[in-house]
């Protein structure tokens, strides 16, 4: 995670256009100012951290299904579940489903689990617009390069 | 249609917690029973599923803002209960 850019997925390792699923990797860093005060002498990560890498992965699922072209932007939570701690260097398993593709706007079904157990799930929902061109685009291809994110349909990583 | 708009007003009650019998085939969704775009997207969605279809709601948005329609025109219920009627039959061809 590069936690102090609020770049929170390391790599993906799935991305199934058929499915519409995604599956991307993130380990929590070892240390971090956050930490320091996210508790001092018990370090934990933020649940809401740990909410919007669900979101950023399924937006990453959302930019590779319609091929760049639009861009989710989180809109509201429904039914999130934070089911347990988690620490400073625990890699975490971040998996996403497109649940719907509406009109201007998607709904994604996600969840996180470390050592296979589930941490946290939600059900997410995006604006969905137009992508933003020029700088924004670059900006967007070179993480999307630096993660992973593959962009041909139906490969697995 | 009828029973399109009973559906529609049965999402709509359950989504923005606004009373079922408060919900007329007259109301205008943003003007009169106050929904706003973050909770008509919860709308779209579970009217979506439920019918099976994609409402436009890009399209009709855009043609809003270009003076091209009113907004009478798709959020009166009686009038989005008939757009969703014809994008089901539409669907069907």
């Amino acid at each position: 995670m590069r936690i102090e850019y609020f770049q929170l997925i390391d790599r993906i390792t799935e991305l199934n256009l058929s499915e519409l699923t995604i599956r991307a990797e993130a380990t929590v860093p070892t240390t971090s100012t956050i930490f320091e005060g996210h508790f001092p002498g018990r370090p934990l990560m933020p649940g809401v951290l740990l909410i919007e890498s669900m979101a950023q992965a399924s937006g990453w699922l959302i930019i590779a299904h319609t091929k760049f072209e639009r861009m989710p932007f989180l809109a509201a939570l429904k039914e999130v579940k934070l089911r347990t701690f988690v620490t400073p260097g625990q890699v975490l398993a971040v998996a996403a489903k497109l649940a719907h593709d509406g009109s201007g706007f998607a709904v994604t079904e996600a969840e996180i689990r470390a050592d296979n157990k589930l941490v946290c799930n939600a059900t997410i929902t995006f604006r969905v617009v137009d992508f933003p061109k020029g700088e924004f685009l670059a900006n967007m291809h070179e993480v999307a390069t630096r993660i992973g994110l593959p962009m041909e349909a139906d490969t697995h990583g | 249609m009828s029973s399109t708009f009973d559906t529609v007003a049965n999402i709509i009650a359950e989504t923005c917690d606004i009373p079922r019998d408060t919900i007329k085939l007259e109301s205008h969704a943003i003007d009169d029973l106050g929904i706003d775009s973050l909770d008509f997207l919860d709308i779209a969605f579970a009217i979506d599923k439920a019918f099976g279809i994609k409402l436009p709601l890009e399209q009709w948005t855009q043609e809003v803002n270009d003076g091209k329609a009113s907004t009478e025109q798709y959020f009166v219920l009686q009038n989005l209960s008939a757009r969703i009627d014809d994008l089901v039959a539409a669907k069907g061809k």
